[in-house]
């Protein structure tokens, strides 16, 4: 029953893979994910031909086996094999010819993926933390570094070249649909190349464990056209504007002279902290502490007074705040667009 | 001391001289290879269990999205001592206990070359085992993975004991380990029975020849790598400190050095037992033997040059990368050729259906999954892509369970009638063999999917909106049957003990020399030593075996013959029991322990150790001798 089952599960795979989601390898949105895609199906095809020779071996030998088991008697030693010795040949050439088409394909997979290192690419750099991501732009008029967190935007059928660093423990930065993924180690600075084909939201994650909350350290990638791109990046160029609303002022005076300042950078503001990410446009970003919650006003305001509860072990302090300033605060935030 | 003496008197003697203390005493000084191998397995059992829990513990965390069951930390404790176990507790010393079981019976001989270091290594080994979870009770367990990657293990990320209590712990398995690997080379170059030359090794015995090879040279590159991590910690060195001019990536290549071989390790006793199986329940001799040696061989080698691929996402030179994913790959060939020569004996033999031999064919039909997914993550670009995911989770408990547990089990069926005098149930046995196969790949075919679809490891849980709750669930599902078939199979064991039907010497007609003893055989194993013929003794020699005497009865001897042919060469002293070996390993598990919180247990640590040591090397005055060495053909 094992055996039937088994060999149906090939299928069963090949019929999963279509529904690849938001971050998934199988639903390639980038050349360098799409290039491995190929290779994993010519490994799929390769290997599963292999492993159906096995099982037919194996059946086949059983089959014949069982026909021959009424016949008693000691035990055969040393038979004349040839017939078997040949097979063996044949088999072993046969697992050679598979794997040389195997290493080739992957050697070439590696030369496309390598390849894209000789264009002209878009500057950024990531930077690891536990557990949230630093990612910084080369703006392209001035050369200054532009700031953000959490958020990656990435500029459609343009290759990104990221460089990767960590500021604490090793991670590992992955968005499976648009490229491999690279570890982020401190001390060395290594570069990944991606170059987004399909517009939308994506979904990445820290592939290498990094601490107690290595699972709540996502990030959201936003594959723009190139427009989009270059307007978004001249809005995150901006410093933050001061809030017209009263409510909303309050929690600039809170947030700025508070000890949410000590971590937290927003520009144009006195709060230049760099411990923790930089707010300036915290309000325009799809999710709160790396991935954890969806972006409302509730969220921020139950992250900022009980982090501990939505991400148990983040670095993030809890801020004891009366509701009404908790609410002026989160108002503030939500403004920083 | 030539008095003639009768046989009757002479065996008498023989199993005075070889017998223990009674009690207690003879507990805790026993030399006997048998008694440490069953202590071994009884100690792998219970932790295999102990570890099972913890596993299901975090299948019923992940089965749905969003579970709070438990906190990130828990988690997080419960797989790194989940895998710390299974890699370093479980795996690699039942193969051992396994082979300090066997290789001496398979070998015709009465003891391993080195008796007390046997006995020692034991003893550290459960120092180690306490060592990792005695803490777990007290709430400091080690929570940073089997591997624990510095700079999160590091002074400054992990304060604390629990990365000193799993740094020190693994030192002080492999010194276990490496006793134990030492102890069985010597055993088979220099102690095998007249006759038997390289040619006519048993499967099993080649492979846990070059699995101890492969330990030997693969062991100190971890030991030395967590004790740097401990120097690291304890001692401010900054092997591991990028900012002081060190580098993480140091330790990933050291462990890795030791941590590819490891699966080689595991999986080399268990291609000897496969291999030992099917040739007895095909009823004929093993098709290709040559073969079958020749790829261990190259698997052994192999395995040395290729601890990269678990290193392609660091960032490491493309070429550089290249150049391990052909070396990765490679070891499909001596893979594919040894499953060609098993299904090959079995197809042209006459194959009995017993449990053992369900067990290889489920070996045979799970494990070449696990192969095959084995040259996926072996290509650099693709691992990239599903390295750290669930998919490299399911791709090696495929390798680990279904190529070196599911052998296992069968070669614990296999031989427990030798083990015990009695046969373990068969319709028990093919019920647990129903639920741990079914549900093992219920359990873990679906991770392969995960992984796919993007869930990293080692995360704690997951929201709604990833949909990988479904497959969670099938694949928690699985995991407790298969935990509720691992139960049953330990319980048959159990209840065969006392209930199970009478062995006799040779119940499935083995081919081997251990099948000669007597079931279970007594202390010197045999009455009188088999000289050998041919590589399956037992099925041609059939009359009665050839055998040697003239080693001394009223002593432990033991003979020792020459490496490639296996001629007596001379008689060899066997040590008697000593109580030295538990002494020097508690001495060392103080050391240890005590370096934990002052680098100066090193010092004074060191006297107890050397007081234990000057115990068992305390020269002893030769007693009687005996004639020369008499052959005594059928």
């Amino acid at each position: 029953m094992t055996l039937r089952r088994l060999a149906l599960l090939p299928g069963v795979l090949a019929l999963s893979a279509c529904e690849g989601g938001f971050q998934s390898p199988l639903a390639p949105a980038g050349e360098q994910a799409a290039s491995i895609h190929s290779l994993f199906w010519l490994m799929m095809a390769v290997c599963g031909f292999m492993y159906l020779l096995v099982l037919a071996g194996l059946g086949i030998g059983l089959l014949r086996a069982r026909r021959r088991r009424s016949e008693t008697g000691e035990p055969s030693i040393n038979p004349a094999d040839r017939g078997l010795t040949r097979g063996l040949v044949a088999w072993a050439a046969l697992i050679v010819v598979g794997l040389a088409v195997l290493i080739t394909g992957s050697f070439l997979v590696e030369r496309t993926i390598a390849g894209a290192r000789a264009r002209d690419a878009l500057e950024v750099r990531v930077t690891g933390h536990q557990w949230w991501w630093r990612i910084q732009y080369r703006d392209p008029a001035t050369g200054a570094w532009i700031e953000t967190a959490n958020e990656l935007h990435l500029p459609l059928g343009q290759t990104t070249r990221i460089a990767l660093g960590s500021s604490d423990v090793i991670h590992s930065f992955w968005v499976p649909n648009i490229a491999q993924k690279l570890d982020l180690i401190p001390g060395r600075i290594n570069r990944v190349d991606l170059t987004p084909t399909r517009a939308g939201w994506f979904r990445g994650q820290c592939a290498e464990f990094c601490g107690v909350q290595h699972a709540h350290m996502a990030l959201d990638v936003k594959v723009d056209t190139p427009e989009e791109f270059a307007r978004w990046l001249a809005s995150q160029r901006r410093p933050a504007t001061p809030p017209a609303d009263p409510a909303a002022a309050r929690g600039l005076q809170l947030v700025t002279r508070g000890q949410c300042a000590m971590c937290h950078a927003i520009r144009g503001t006195q709060a230049v902290g760099r411990a923790g990410p930089d707010l300036t446009h915290f309000g325009g970003r799809r999710s709160v502490a790396a991935g954890t919650l969806t972006m409302s006003r509730g969220a921020v305001q139950g992250w900022i007074t009980q982090p501990q509860a939505v991400k148990p072990g983040t670095m993030m302090p809890p801020v004891a705040l009366s509701p009404a300033d908790a609410d002026a605060v989160s108002r503030y935030l939500m403004d920083l667009k | 001391m030539s008095d003639p003496r009768t046989p009757a008197v002479e065996l008498r003697t023989l199993h005075v001289s070889w017998a223990d203390a009674p009690g207690i005493w003879g507990f805790l000084t026993t030399v006997d290879h048998k008694r440490i191998a069953a202590r071994y397995i009884l100690t792998v059992v219970l932790l295999l269990f102990l570890a099972g829990m913890l596993a299901l513990d975090m299948r019923l965390q992940l089965a749905m999205p969003d579970m709070e069951r438990m906190t990130p930390q828990l988690y997080n404790e419960s797989f790194s001592l989940h895998g710390s176990t299974m890699l370093f507790l479980v795996s690699v010393p039942v193969m051992e206990a396994m082979a300090i079981w066997l290789v001496p019976l398979m070998l015709g001989q009465r003891a391993l070359a080195f008796p007390r270091l046997a006995a020692f290594s034991y003893w550290l080994y459960l120092g180690g085992v306490l060592m990792l979870w005695v803490p777990h009770a007290f709430g400091i367990t080690p929570d940073l993975g089997w591997f624990e990657y510095p700079p999160l293990s590091g002074p400054a990320y992990s304060p604390g004991h629990r990365a000193d209590i799993w740094a020190q712990m693994i030192t002080f398995t492999e010194v276990a380990a490496l006793a134990a690997s030492v102890n069985i080379a010597a055993t088979v170059l220099k102690m095998r029975s007249p006759g038997m030359t390289l040619a006519r090794i048993p499967l099993f015995v080649w492979a846990m020849f070059l699995a101890s090879l492969m330990t030997i040279f693969a062991l100190p590159a971890v030991m030395m790598v967590t004790s740097m991590l401990i120097a690291d910690r304890l001692v401010s060195t900054q092997f591991f400190a990028a900012a002081a001019g060190g580098d993480p990536i140091l330790f990933q290549h050291l462990f890795w050095w030791f941590g590819h071989p490891e699966v080689y390790i595991i999986f080399l006793p268990a291609a000897g037992f496969v291999s030992v199986i099917v040739e007895t329940f095909s009823r004929r001799t093993l098709f290709g033997h040559a073969a079958v040696v020749l790829s261990m061989l190259a698997i052994a080698a192999l395995a040395f040059g290729l601890w990269v691929h678990h290193m392609f996402a660091v960032g490491l030179p493309r070429l550089g990368n290249d150049f391990y994913t052909a070396a990765s790959m490679a070891v499909a060939l001596p893979a594919g050729v040894q499953i060609f020569c098993w299904i090959a004996t079995l197809a042209s033999g006459r194959p009995r259906f017993d449990t053992p031999l369900l067990w290889v064919l489920a070996f045979i039909v799970t494990f070449v999954i696990g192969g095959l997914s084995g040259i996926m993550t072996a290509s650099a670009p693709l691992d990239q892509q599903v390295t750290d995911t669930y998919f490299v989770v399911a791709h090696f408990h495929y390798v680990l369970v279904g190529g070196a547990m599911f052998p296992l089990f069968g070669a614990f069926t296999y031989w427990y009638p030798k083990a015990t005098g009695r046969m373990m149930s068969e319709l028990w046995g093919k019920i647990s063999f129903w639920l741990i196969v079914g549900g093992f790949n219920l359990g873990f075919f679906p991770m392969h999917i995960l992984g796919l679809q993007g869930m990293p490891r080692r995360i704690y849980t997951y929201s709604e909106g990833m949909g990988w709750g479904p497959l969670n669930m099938v694949a928690s599902i699985g995991s407790a049957i298969a935990v509720a078939g691992g139960v049953l199979f330990v319980a048959n064991a159990a209840w065969s003990y006392f209930r199970g039907r009478a062995a006799g010497p040779n119940p499935w007609g083995g081919s081997t020399l251990e099948w000669a003893a007597p079931s279970p055989p007594p202390q010197h194993n045999f009455d009188a030593m088999p000289v050998v013929d041919s590589l399956t003794p037992l099925w041609t020699q059939k009359q009665e075996l050839a055998v040697m005497t003239g080693l001394a009865v009223d002593r432990r001897e033991v003979l020792v013959t020459s490496v490639v042919e296996a001629t007596p060469e001379y008689r060899q002293k066997s040590p008697p029991p000593s109580i030295a070996p538990l002494l020097a390993a508690i001495a060392v598990t103080i050391l240890f322990v005590g370096s934990i919180f002052t680098p100066w247990a090193l010092v004074w640590g060191a006297v107890p150790v050397a007081i234990g040591l000057t115990l068992w090397f305390w020269p002893q005055r030769e007693r009687s001798t005996t004639g020369p060495l008499r052959a005594r053909n059928r």
